[in-house]
């Protein structure tokens, strides 16, 4: 049994390692015959991933319900980018009121930066975990938001650090998909890892009953904490690579959007699923970008539509509230990915056998979301 | 060390105006297994709670292994050997049967985060240990057919014996049981007599719970107190218990 046992680890560990080397194959093609544009949206999809998985960390896995993405997007962005402009940039960009020092000498490497990034916006949520959970309530939330704001004025006004509201400028964009998709691959293994030990197990049991796990012997303080710094270290370095894929950084870019987006994305997958998380962040981005034809004008059947900007938002919004109504779990509840999972699944779908006997499994959420939908439209008709 | 396990002395709780537990003095001997016992709203599980940390007491002192632990945080309670169950189930309802066990076993992990996020150093070692040690505990009560399932979907008395074998999870020096039996049929109840008497003996437990299943206290107890509206009223023998007017008065009288 337990020689069966390990061949099934070493087994899934190949098939791991065929995935990932198959994604870096498709990576390698991409670069090389992808139009820029694609490429774009490519990159995107990888920062959103990266977001989407750490912030599932503390608001799925760890059930603390905070509202802090753009606030640490921001952070990351603008730490790195304040690192990789180089003295002469920050001379020509910082012209309404010269830089600080020792800010306008530094200089660093783009890895370099994104580490920093990360460190920075981790240190930072550190700082905020520390009094908001020492209490026990839903005060996190509260304190995220509100962080959102300060960190854009903050932006706005420390006009010798940010340059204020013209933001900052021409950084390289050293983005690149190599970079996006090897951080976003490190990403997911460390929060899976991570979520796969004995602190993933204390952050789900802080999250189903946090005075259980207290009397557990686990300290609920420590392990929320962790969460947070976690996936906040990763929401800086997201930042960061997202700022050298744009280019330009100013306070308005991080809007509370992006947060509501994230929320959408993790709930849409399933809270406390990783995999839900990847699933729905791809669909996010990549279903995003079809949907920009809602937000420009065109015509259908002698229908002269006149685009309107931001439609995009409602329909997002209405995914979400039809999510929430009618499909809870979300795509994949909290069910991960893994390989027998897969292989089940295939089967099942070759013996036309759905629904199987679990019943929570994705093919199940997927056909109860779509027949309550249907299910709606009958009742009109 | 001398002097009992454990010992609660004038131990008070108060909610608000109300006085849940006044003046509780509570002696458990090693190896003991001791009842507390009280009409409902007497304030039981308030007392469990108050020496678990799970609510802090107004007055008095819980001692534990001659060291004063009143006011200690609940894990720092449950890390120093004082493991309990809930009279309310309070499983992690999402997780598996045989996760929920490992949870308890969160406080021996040795390795750090960052062993656990590259997979290297203790994180292997350990991990294997904490599985075995909840499969053997499962195995122990009784539930490791079904070890994958969602505790949530466990039928009640599983999810009772579920809530002992995750306790049993911490090495308890002390085991306080809220109910343990509550909801169960006659023969569960006596399987389950059996069970608690065999661990008791097997892993050198000492034992403090809380019932209402007189049959059950009484044949398993060696002493029992009784407490009624946070007062107590009585402490002895389940024979002087039993004969006791107070106790009479107060509780049993009440059924019949
Ligand atoms: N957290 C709390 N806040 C306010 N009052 C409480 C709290 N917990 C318990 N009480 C009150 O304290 C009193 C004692 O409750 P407790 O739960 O300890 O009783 P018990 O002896 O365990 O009863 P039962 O046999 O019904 O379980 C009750 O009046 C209860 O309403
Ligand atoms: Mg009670």
């Amino acid at each position: 049994m337990i020689s069966c046992a390990r061949t099934t680890v070493t087994r899934d560990r190949i098939l791991t390692a065929s995935a990932v080397a198959v994604l870096l194959l498709f990576i390698w093609f991409a670069d090389s015959t992808f139009d820029a544009y694609s490429i774009r949206v490519l990159n995107f999809v990888a920062i959103y991933i990266i977001l989407a998985v750490s912030y599932n960390l503390i608001n799925g896995v760890t059930g603390q319900f905070s509202l802090e993405p753009n606030a640490f997007l921001a952070i990351g962005a603008y730490t790195s980018a304040i690192l990789t402009l180089t003295p002469k940039d920050k001379a020509a960009i910082f012209f309404i009121k010269p830089m600080a020092w020792p800010l306008s000498e530094i200089c660093a490497s783009f890895p370099v930066s994104l580490l920093a990034a990360g460190a920075v916006t981790a240190f930072l949520a550190f700082l905020m975990a520390v009094p908001v959970f020492r209490v026990r309530g839903d005060y996190l939330a509260i304190v995220t938001l509100g962080f959102g704001e300060v960190v854009q004025v903050v932006a706005e006004n420390l006009i010798s650090v940010t340059n204020g509201s013209l933001g900052l400028k021409g950084l390289y964009p050293h983005t690149n998909l190599w970079w996006s998709w090897g951080i976003c691959i490190i990403t997911v293994v460390c929060i899976v890892r991570l979520v796969n030990s004995s602190y993933g197990r204390a952050m789900k049991a802080v999250r189903e009953d946090e005075t259980a796990a207290q009397a557990m012997g686990i300290n609920a303080f420590w392990i929320k904490t962790l969460a947070f710094t976690f996936s906040a270290f990763f929401e800086g370095v997201a930042g960061g690579l997202m700022g050298h894929l744009i280019t330009t950084i100013s306070p308005k870019l991080f809007g509370f959007l992006f947060t509501f987006n994230l929320l959408v994305i993790i709930v849409v997958g399933g809270l406390g699923s990783t995999t839900g998380s990847i699933i729905a962040a791809i669909l996010f981005v990549v279903g995003g970008e079809f949907l920009r034809l809602v937000d420009e004008p065109f015509a259908i059947w002698g229908y002269e539509y006149p685009g309107i900007p931001g439609m995009r938002m409602v329909f997002f919004s209405a995914i979400l509230i039809l999510v929430m109504l009618f499909a809870r779990s979300g795509i994949m509840g909290r069910n991960e990915f893994s390989w027998r999972g897969l292989f089940d699944l295939t089967r099942r779908l070759i013996r036309g056998d759905l629904l199987g006997k679990h019943g929570a499994s994705v093919g199940h959420n997927v056909i109860a979301l779509s027949a309550r939908i249907s299910q709606l439209f009958r009742r009109r008709g | 060390m001398s002097g009992p396990l454990f010992q609660t002395q004038q131990l008070f709780v108060a909610f608000g105006g109300l006085s849940a537990l006044t003046g509780l003095d509570l002696e458990i001997e090693q190896g003991r297994i001791i009842g507390l016992i009280g009409p409902n709203g007497a304030g039981k599980t308030t007392a469990f709670n108050a020496i678990t940390g799970i609510v802090k007491p107004s007055a008095g002192r819980v001692i534990f292994r001659g060291e004063d632990i009143t006011g200690f945080r609940a894990p720092v309670i449950a890390r120093k050997g004082i493991a309990r169950t809930f009279q309310n189930i309070r499983l992690y309802g999402d997780l598996t049967v045989v996760e929920n066990v490992m949870v308890a076993g969160h406080s021996s992990v040795t390795y750090s985060i960052f062993e656990a996020v590259l997979g290297v150093g203790r994180f292997g070692a350990d991990e294997r240990r904490i599985r075995k040690k909840a499969e053997h505990l499962l195995s122990l009560i009784g539930l490791m057919e079904v070890a994958g399932e969602r505790a949530s979907a466990l039928p009640y008395g599983s999810q009772r014996k579920l809530e002992v074998a995750r306790a049993l999870a911490l090495d308890p020096i002390l085991l306080l049981l809220d109910e343990p039996v509550a909801g169960m049929n006659p023969s569960e109840t006596i399987e389950f007599r059996e069970l608690l008497l065999r661990l008791h003996s097997d892993l050198k437990l000492t034992i403090g719970l809380i019932e209402h299943d007189m049959g059950f206290v009484m044949s398993i107890c060696h002493k029992i107190k009784v407490i009624d509206h946070g007062i107590p009223i009585a402490w002895g023998t389940p024979h002087e218990i039993r004969h006791n007017e107070k106790v009479i008065a107060a509780y049993l009288g009440q059924g019949d």
